[in-house]
């Protein structure tokens, strides 16, 4: 069984953004870059689904050329092999799912298991997408999975709650934060992912037009909260709560 | 410009979320309904009495009785042939539908919008809401989710939309078989709903236990009739429930008063609970970065400052 794991470079999770002063963006020039957090469980997810018949790992990233760093992580944690397709422009998610499809259409895998949403842009979009596209059944925010020769059954974290469904592969689920925890890899992994294959393609190997379709027109800082005033003790704190309204 | 809204509902009534999506919905146009499920008829009689509505199209189907994107979006794709854009709340349904129908009609959707600004921009928050970005978009017809604490909520009396059987919901291929509901576990709770309470408790790692999660932020949280909330580190930790998570991938609130409690203020947090009125933090490290938005703090040991605090409410 094959599983490909989308995986994208973004702004560390630690990494406090800075709007840019020219209100053209987010500055991402000599920060700290990592694959997508939701994107590392997706990739744990697979490599533990090699006890349960899965025997290929293909991880792909769409971005600019560093992203092998990326490919290059998720190889060292397990994966088999990496597809990078270039593009120095950024692809929104409608591009990278079609670029997916087409990845799918080639490599036939039976699961596709993405990142609930990119911390970068939070679209949450590029795993539905894809399922659409490809026209298969979709397991979003996943808590749990179980795998079959044939089936795949998924619990989901919903807003009241959980949700189980059981989908036919091949399937396109995207993973949520409690799945599981991603391991870190060793140095010998390390090593050994360097001689890993990687593919080197383009947007226009796949004959897929990922022109934008929306135009940013400006990114802001949102309107800052400031600092309040410390209470010394309960007493102060009930007796302002109760000036609010809040206690009577 | 004609706008077809999705309808939140749990087969009884319409939820919260979808008034704010109404709303939104309004600033492009008219405003059309969609109730898909089963057995919706009082669903439906609700949706078209929401202030502002034009029509409610019915799609009553065992299909779509659990919300499933393979079934629904069809549905949406064929109803969007004579509307121009589709909102939904972005809830987990929300967010799990919108995408497969705009893949389905060729257009990048624009998640989470904070406002309208004409037909084809808008505001939406990237990086977790340490940056809004104002986005226009080419496509001809547009797929919009919408952030429920940013738009006032629709009036749920004062409407006289017509109701609609949507003529063919596939019939016997509504469901296209892709996928099964299996089950469902739905929290049971007295108390209000994250996104919709006027007053939040959430509590942290420093809670330790789910026996002192419960022993300290329910009875406070009584004492308020607040809604309850919590951390990411403390649901990690299984002191609290998922669906309790507030952040940039839990719950995004905006409260009256939100009480943070043994919450460092990560920027993941914040970005779920930073629009609230008023910020309430207790943190026994006074440098907490959860002090750079309170509106008022109290540094000491919780341990020691909630028993007190419910006691003395
Ligand atoms: C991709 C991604 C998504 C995330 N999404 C979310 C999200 O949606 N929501 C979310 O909350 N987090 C999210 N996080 C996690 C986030 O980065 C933080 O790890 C988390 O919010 C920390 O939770 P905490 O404040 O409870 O714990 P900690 O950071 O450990 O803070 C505990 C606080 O309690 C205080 N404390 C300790 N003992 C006491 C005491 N006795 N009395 C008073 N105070 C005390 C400490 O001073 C400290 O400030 C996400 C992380 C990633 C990588
Ligand atoms: N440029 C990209 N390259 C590879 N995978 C991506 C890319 N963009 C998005 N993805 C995948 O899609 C998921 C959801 O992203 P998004 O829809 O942008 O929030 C991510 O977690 C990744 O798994």
């Amino acid at each position: 069984m094959k599983v490909l794991v989308p995986v994208k470079r973004v702004l560390d999770y630690n990494v406090k953004p800075r709007v840019k002063a020219d209100g053209t963006g987010v500055d991402l020039a000599n920060v700290k870059m990592s694959m997508n957090p939701f994107d590392e469980i997706a990739v744990e997810e697979a490599i533990r689904l090699k006890d349960k018949g899965v025997t290929e790992i293909v991880v792909v990233s769409i971005g600019e050329q560093k992203s092998q760093e990326t490919l290059r992580t998720a190889l060292a944690m397990g994966a088999d092999r990496a597809i990078l397709i270039v593009s120095e422009e950024k692809v929104e998610p409608l591009g990278v799912a079609k670029l997916l499809k087409a990845i799918v259409d080639e490599e036939k895998p039976d699961l596709v298991i993405l990142g609930k949403q990119a911390i970068d842009d939070d679209n949450n979009q590029t795993g539905q997408m894809l399922a659409g596209l490809l026209g298969v059944g979709q397991a979003t925010f996943a808590s749990k999975v179980d795998l079959t020769a044939t089936n795949v059954t998924v619990t989901r974290e919903v807003d009241g709650g959980s949700e189980t469904e059981e989908l036919s592969l091949p399937a396109v689920i995207t993973v949520d934060l409690r799945l599981n925890e991603p391991r870190y890899a060793s140095l010998p992994n390390i090593m050994k992912a360097k001689s890993k294959p990687m593919a080197n393609k383009t947007p226009a190997d796949y004959g897929v037009d990922v022109t934008p379709r929306l135009t940013t027109l400006k990114v802001v800082e949102p309107p800052k909260r400031s600092g309040g005033v410390k209470v010394a003790d309960v007493d102060e704190l009930v007796a302002k709560l109760k000036a609010m309204g809040v206690a009577k | 410009m004609k706008t077809l809204v999705w309808v939140e509902h749990d087969g009884k009534t319409v939820k919260d979320a979808t008034l704010a999506v109404v709303t939104a919905a309004a600033q492009l146009g008219e405003v059309h309904l969609l109730v898909a499920g089963q057995g919706v008829d009082a669903v439906a009689a609700e949706a078209a009495k929401i202030a502002g509505v034009g029509k409610v199209h019915v799609a009553d189907d065992a299909a779509f009785a659990h919300a499933l994107a393979e079934n629904v979006a069809p549905l949406v794709v064929e109803l969007m042939g004579h509307h121009d854009a589709f909102l939904a709340p972005a809830t987990t349904h929300g967010k799990n539908i919108a995408p497969r129908v705009a893949a389905l009609l060729d257009v990048m959707q624009i998640s989470d919008i904070l406002s309208v600004e004409s037909e084809d921009t808008f505001t939406r928050p990237i990086y977790a809401g340490n940056a809004i970005a104002t986005v226009q978009s080419k496509d001809a017809k547009k797929v919009i989710t919408v952030r429920g604490t940013a738009f006032e909520k629709a009036a749920t009396e004062g409407g006289s939309g017509a109701i609609e059987k949507v003529a063919s919901t596939g019939g016997a291929n509504a469901d296209g078989g892709l996928s099964v509901f299996k089950g469902q576990e739905i929290a049971k709770s007295e108390r209000p709903e994250l996104t919709s309470a006027k007053i939040i408790v959430s509590g942290g790692r420093a809670l330790g236990s789910s026996e002192q999660f419960h022993a300290l932020i329910d009875p406070l949280a009584d004492k308020l009739g607040a809604g309850v909330g919590a951390s990411r580190a403390a649901v990690d930790a299984g002191y609290a429930p998922n669906d309790y998570q507030v952040g940039q991938t839990g719950k995004i609130v905006a409260p009256e008063v939100y009480v943070a409690v043994g919450i460092s203020g990560a920027i993941q947090h914040l970005a779920g609970m930073k629009d609230s009125k008023t910020i309430i933090a207790i943190n026994k490290d006074e440098d907490a970065p959860i002090f750079q938005v309170a509106d008022l703090g109290l540094v000491g040991d919780l341990f020691k400052i909630l028993p007190e605090l419910t006691e003395k409410l």
